[in-house]
């Protein structure tokens, strides 16, 4: 870098220093920023508390806890659903109620495993 | 399709709208730099801070996300530079001499007090307004602000290596136009 250069760069660092804003201006944003962060809140505050009662927004409320629970329970529903559809052909080739049970526990164990296939 | 973010919690806010403020006063002073230095008086540089913030409130959390960590100034200077483009085209104005009219300058404005006093620097700042708006942008960020190439790269939305020679350019033109402006005894 020459002579010529670092006086430009100098001069310019001079010429460009940092200007502070007005007092005015900084208080000015300061309580326009604070108003519209009160405003979010709030709106935020009534948002959370309206969709509390709507089952449609509880996983989206960051209620994990809640979600699985619901979840869990959809997901046995649908194995015993799918099981019970089968109820009949496994009396038929049942010989006796032991049979029976251990054929609709291996149903019910298939329609599991099959559901956690299709939920990945 | 991307799935939607959730949806932000009381927690979330407040520590989002701590950051801000963080943010905030960390560069309030580098857009007000940079924007009395774009539009060339305090009135509408004021005017161009306050909109910049509050544009940047309202995307700051998107901001975060897509920064994955790296420093905001870069983006708050996107926003001024991209509202300093919009004053220019809405009103058809021109950036006016960087000094302002030496009654209206408030005793915290001490770079116009020195450049005042010397010749010199407003020779620089008035050759600075005959820059092209890309090289002058790039002055201002260097020297103003103070921001490195990096930086200046992604507030300007080019490579590192473009705004190298940016740079580079803008300082060999402006030396032109400085001894240009001297004369031949100068």
């Amino acid at each position: 870098m020459n002579e010529g250069t670092f006086d430009i760069e100098t001069m310019l660092r001079q010429a460009l220093a940092p200007v502070d804003p007005p007092v005015e201006l900084q208080l000015r944003l300061e309580n326009t920023l604070g108003s519209l962060i009160e405003m979010a809140a709030d709106e935020l505050e009534s948002w959370e508390l309206s969709t509390l009662g709507d089952p449609k927004n509880w996983a989206r409320l960051g209620r994990p806890a809640l979600a699985a629970v619901v979840g869990s329970g959809a997901a046995v529903g649908l194995v015993v659903l799918r099981t019970r559809r089968q109820r009949h052909r496994r009396r038929a080739q049942s010989a006796n109620v032991g049979e029976l049970a251990l054929r609709t526990l291996r149903d019910g164990g298939r329609e599991a495993r099959r559901l956690l296939d299709d939920l990945r | 399709m991307a799935p939607a973010p959730d949806p932000p919690s009381a927690a979330n806010k407040a520590r989002l709208d701590a950051e801000f403020s963080e943010l905030y006063k960390a560069h309030l002073r580098d857009v007000y730099s940079y924007s009395y230095y774009r539009v060339g008086n305090h009135h509408d540089a004021e005017d161009l801070t306050e909109q910049t913030f509050l544009q940047a409130y309202r995307h700051f959390e998107r901001a975060q996300r897509e920064s994955q960590g790296r420093p905001l100034r870069p983006w708050l200077i996107r926003i001024a530079h991209n509202l300093a483009a919009n004053y220019y085209r809405d009103r058809s104005r021109k950036p006016q001499t960087p000094i302002d009219d030496a009654s209206t300058i408030s005793a915290t404005h001490t770079t116009e007090a020195l450049v005042e006093d010397r010749d010199d620097l407003k020779r620089i700042l008035e050759e600075v307004q005959h820059l092209p708006d890309d090289r002058r942008e790039a002055l201002i960020m260097r020297f103003a602000l103070g921001m490195d190439n990096r930086e200046i790269a992604r507030a300007l939305g080019r490579t590192d290596g473009a705004t190298k020679v940016l740079l580079h350019r803008a300082i060999r033109q402006l030396e032109e136009l400085v001894k240009k402006a001297e004369g031949p005894t100068g």
